[in-house]
C-alpha cells in the first residue's frame, strides 16, 4: 500500500500506476474508461475526477495496478476514446499528488486526547469535529503520509475513514 | 422540421443512398420521415442482419454502411452486428431509436441502456438528448465511423427528439479535439523501414485488412521490389492471389509457404494488419528473426502482440507510395528461389475420394466465375476452405468476418455487398450451421432479387468444431449433428421464392453452378459433402506456425494437384 507515484510495486509483475486524464464533459466517458482498465485486468485502486482548469474538461485521476507491459497498451487504448484529450503517466519525480483523508478516532480519557492531537499536530492534521467521545481530523498529503497517519491513529481505535484517493499533476520542467 | 426529418435530410446530405433496418415503436417518427425520403430502404427480418449488411456495404464499396433500429431488442439485436464491425474495422452508422428522455432510466416499455451497452463494441456512440444536437452527432459519426481506423458509430435518439421541432442549420462543424488520427507517417520512421527492408535478405511483406484501401499502393510497392506478399484473411484480394509473389493467407490454415516463410524470414513488412492471435499462433515463435516494421493507422496496434523495431504510424495511402520511393528492386533472389520452391512442394489439393469435395466445389465456382465475383462467407470450415480456394483478385471484394468470427455474417453479408456492386455476382460460401442463424434474411434476398450465388458445403454437422473434437478432443463429438434436424435447404429456398437445388454430384454440380452464375438472381446450391473433412494445414491452438499439422497437405504422389495459379 506504498510508495511513490508509477513506482512501487507489489511482489508480483503488478506496478502501480497514476494515470492522470483529461476528458471531455460527456456522459459516459468514465464508464468507457473504467470498461477498459476492467477489460485489460487492470484493478483500479482509486478514482478522482474534477473540473480542470478549463471549462467542459475534467481531469481525473487513475491509481491502478496492473504488468508494465500492458499499461502502454492500456495508454494507448485511452488515447483513443473519442472523449479522451490527454493522458500522462505520472512516473516518480515527474509529478505531485495528493490525497485527503477524513478520519473519526475513538477518544476514551483525557490523557488519550492529548497524545492524539499531539500526533495530529506532527501530521498537520486539522480538527473538524470535536466531540466528548471521538474526534474528527482532515489529513492531505502523500499517500505515505496517509498510512503512516493511520498506523498511529490505530492504537486508539479508528471509528471511520474516507480517502479520496490521488490527485496528481506534472511538475513543470526547469528552467 | 422534425427531428426525424432532419435525420433523414441530414443522411441524404452525407450520401447515404440505401438504409439496412428494421421498424419499431420508438423509431416510427423516423421511418414516417423515411417515408417520404428519396433514400432506399431495405426491410431486413432480423437487426443482426441490418447490421452485417450495412457493415458488407462498406466493405464492399468503401462507403458508409447505415442501419436503423427500433430501442429495446431491436437496438440489442444490432450489438452482434456492431462487435463484427468493430473487430473488423468497417464503417457503419447505426441509428437507434429510445423511449422519450423523460422515460429513459425509468424501465419503460422496450427500454434498453443501449448507450451503455454498446459502448464496448463502438469506435464511438452518442445519445441525443436535445434536437439542436443532431446536425453536429450526425456529422460527427460519419467523420469517425469513415476516418482513421474505420469503425462502427452508434447514434441513439429518444423519441421525443425525434419528434422536436427545429428549425436551425443543417450545416454543423464537428467539434472533437480529442480526435485526431494520425494520416501521414513520419520521415524519419518511413526511411527506417526502407533501410531495413533494403538490408533484408528474406523479407516478406504481409498485408491485412489495412490493405483493402490500397492494392495499387501494395502491386506498386512489389513490382518495384520483387518482395513476396502474404495476405491475410482480412487481406484477401489486396494483392493478386494468382501473382507469382504470392504466398497466400498465413496462420492458423494458412498455405504452408505463407507460414514456412514467416518462420524463416529475416524481415516482416506488415501493412494494415493487427498480428492477430490466428494469424501468429504462438508468439514466442512467430517470425523469430525477424526485424519487424509495423505500418498501422493506429499506433495502439504498434507492439501490442508483435513488437514492431521499425514502427510506422500512418495512412498505408500515404506511408506505402512514400516507402516505395525509397526501394529499388531488392537483391533476394535466393530467397525468392527457395519461396517458389515451398510454393512448387505444397499447392493447395485434395482428394476426390467421395462424390462431392468442398474444395472441388470452389474450383468449380472460380472457373465459372473466372475469378471475377465478389465473395461472402460464414463462419467454420467452409469459410477457410473459400480463403484459400476462391480468393478474390480484387480488393474490397472477398467479405468476411475474420476478427469476431460471427457465424451468421454470410448471408447478410452477401446482400449487403451485392447492392454496394450492382451488377456483380456475389458467391456466398456457406455452412450448414451458419447460413441458419440469419435464413431469415433469404426474404430479404427474394425481395430485392440480387445475383447471390448461396453454395452451401453442406457437411452436415458444425464441422469446425468436429475437427477440433476430433484431433483435440478424442473424438468424443460433444453436439455438433446437424443432418439428422438440418431443413431440405432447397425447399426451403423455394418457400422463399428462391430456386433451390440440392447437389449430390460432380456432373450436376458443374451445370448448376454454371446455371447460377448465368441466372443473374438468387439461386441456393445445397451440395452434401463429406461430413469428417479436414481443413489442412492447421496450427493448433497454442502452437507455432513452424508446428502445422499437415494431414492431407502433405507432399505426396496419390492425390491430385490443384494449382492455385489462373
Ligand atoms: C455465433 C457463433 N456461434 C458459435 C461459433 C463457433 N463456431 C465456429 S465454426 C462453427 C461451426 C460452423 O458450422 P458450419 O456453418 O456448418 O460450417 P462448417 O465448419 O461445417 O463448414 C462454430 C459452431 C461461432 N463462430 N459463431
Ligand atoms: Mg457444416
Amino acid at each position: 500500500m506504498s510508495g511513490a507515484a508509477g513506482g512501487s510495486t507489489d511482489g508480483s509483475r503488478n506496478k502501480r500506476h497514476v494515470l492522470s486524464v483529461a476528458v471531455r464533459d460527456k456522459p459516459g466517458v468514465l464508464v468507457r474508461i473504467a470498461g477498459l482498465f476492467a477489460r485489460r485486468g487492470f484493478n483500479i485502486e482509486s478514482l478522482s475526477v474534477a473540473q480542470s482548469e478549463r471549462p467542459g474538461v475534467s481531469r481525473t485521476t487513475f491509481v491502478v495496478s496492473g504488468a508494465d507491459d500492458t499499461i502502454e497498451q492500456v495508454e494507448k487504448q485511452l488515447q483513443k476514446l473519442i472523449d479522451v484529450l490527454t493522458v500522462v503517466n505520472h512516473t516518480a519525480g515527474r509529478s505531485v499528488d495528493r490525497e485527503l483523508m477524513l478520519l473519526k478516532v475513538a477518544v476514551r480519557n483525557p490523557d488519550e486526547r492529548v497524545e492524539i492531537r499531539q500526533i495530529a499536530q506532527d501530521f498537520r492534521a486539522r480538527i473538524l469535529d470535536v466531540a466528548r467521545t471521538a474526534l474528527v481530523f482532515e489529513v492531505t498529503g502523500d499517500e505515505r503520509k496517509m498510512d503512516a497517519f493511520i498506523e498511529q491513529m490505530r492504537p486508539f481505535g479508528i471509528v471511520e475513514l474516507i480517502r479520496t484517493g490521488r490527485i496528481a499533476l506534472e511538475r513543470t520542467a526547469a528552467g | 422540421m422534425t427531428g426525424s426529418e432532419v435525420v433523414m435530410k441530414l443522411l441524404e446530405r452525407h450520401g447515404v443512398e440505401v438504409i439496412f433496418g428494421h421498424p419499431g415503436g420508438a423509431i416510427m417518427p423516423i421511418y414516417d420521415a423515411l417515408y417520404d425520403s428519396p433514400i432506399k430502404h431495405v426491410l431486413v427480418r432480423h437487426e443482426q442482419g441490418g447490421a452485417h449488411m450495412a457493415d458488407a456495404y462498406y466493405r464492399a464499396s468503401g462507403k458508409v454502411g447505415v442501419c436503423f433500429a427500433t430501442s429495446g431488442p431491436g437496438a440489442t439485436n444490432l450489438v452482434t452486428g456492431l462487435a463484427t464491425a468493430m473487430m473488423d474495422s468497417s464503417a457503419v452508422v447505426a441509428i437507434t431509436g429510445n423511449v422519450a428522455s423523460g422515460l429513459i432510466g425509468t424501465d419503460a416499455f422496450q427500454e434498453a441502456d443501449v448507450y451503455g451497452i454498446t459502448g464496448p463494441v463502438t469506435k464511438h456512440n452518442y445519445l441525443v438528448k436535445r434536437v439542436e444536437e443532431l446536425p453536429q452527432v450526425l456529422a460527427e459519426a460519419f467523420h469517425i465511423a469513415s476516418t482513421g481506423r474505420p469503425g462502427p458509430v452508434l447514434v441513439d435518439v429518444p423519441k421525443d427528439v425525434q419528434l422536436a421541432k427545429y428549425d436551425g442549420p443543417l450545416d454543423s462543424e464537428i467539434d472533437l479535439p480529442g480526435y485526431k488520427p494520425t494520416i501521414v507517417g513520419h520521415a524519419g520512421q518511413i526511411r527506417k523501414a526502407a533501410e531495413a527492408v533494403r538490408a533484408a535478405k528474406r523479407p516478406v511483406m504481409i498485408v491485412g485488412g489495412g490493405g483493402q484501401v490500397v492494392p495499387r499502393e501494395v502491386a506498386e510497392l512489389v513490382e518495384r521490389t520483387g518482395i513476396p506478399v502474404i495476405t491475410t484473411l482480412m487481406g484477401i484480394g489486396a494483392y493478386p492471389p494468382a501473382a507469382e509473389e504470392s504466398l497466400g493467407m498465413p496462420g492458423m490454415h494458412g498455405t504452408v509457404s505463407a507460414n514456412k516463410a514467416i518462420s524463416h524470414c529475416d524481415l516482416i513488412l506488415g501493412a494494415g494488419l493487427r498480428f492477430d492471435d490466428r494469424v501468429t499462433g504462438k508468439i514466442s515463435r512467430f517470425a523469430p528473426n525477424a526485424t519487424v516494421v509495423h505500418i498501422d493507422i493506429d499506433p495502439a496496434e504498434i507492439s501490442k502482440l508483435v513488437k514492431a523495431h521499425v514502427p510506422v504510424v500512418g495512412d498505408l495511402r500515404d506511408v506505402l507510395p512514400r516507402l516505395t520511393q525509397e526501394l529499388g528492386p531488392l537483391d533476394i533472389g535466393e530467397w525468392r528461389e527457395t519461396l517458389a520452391g515451398w510454393k512448387a512442394t505444397y499447392p493447395e489439393k485434395y482428394t476426390l475420394d467421395k462424390p462431392l469435395v468442398s474444395q472441388e466445389i470452389l474450383a468449380m465456382l472460380r472457373e465459372a466465375t473466372a475469378g471475377e465475383c465478389v465473395v461472402a462467407t460464414e463462419v467454420g470450415q467452409h469459410q477457410m476452405f473459400a480463403a484459400r480456394m476462391l480468393p478474390t483478385t480484387k480488393a474490397r471484394s472477398f467479405i468476411t468476418s475474420g476478427g469476431l468470427g460471427t457465424m451468421g455474417f454470410g448471408l447478410p453479408a452477401a446482400i449487403g455487398a451485392a447492392i454496394a456492386r450492382k451488377g456483380e455476382t456475389v458467391v456466398l460460401v456457406a455452412g450448414d450451421g451458419s447460413l441458419q442463424m440469419n435464413i431469415q434474411e433469404l426474404a430479404t434476398l427474394y425481395k430485392e432479387n440480387l445475383p447471390v450465388v448461396i453454395a452451401i458445403l453442406n457437411n452436415g454437422v458444425l464441422g469446425m468444431v468436429r475437427q477440433w473434437q476430433e484431433l483435440f478432443h478424442a473424438q468424443r463429438y460433444s453436439e455438433i449433428y446437424l443432418a439428422d434436424s438440418n431443413p431440405d435447404f432447397a425447399k426451403l429456398a423455394e418457400a422463399y421464392g428462391i430456386e433451390g437445388h440440392n447437389i449430390h454430384d460432380r456432373e450436376t454440380a458443374k451445370s448448376a453452378i454454371r446455371a447460377a452464375v448465368a441466372a443473374k438472381k438468387p439461386v441456393l446450391l445445397n451440395f452434401f459433402v463429406y461430413e469428417a473433412e479436414k481443413v489442412f494445414p492447421m496450427v493448433p491452438a497454442g502452437a507455432g506456425v513452424d508446428e502445422m499439422i499437415l494431414g492431407d497437405q502433405e507432399p505426396d504422389a496419390h492425390r491430385v494437384p490443384e494449382p492455385v495459379a489462373r
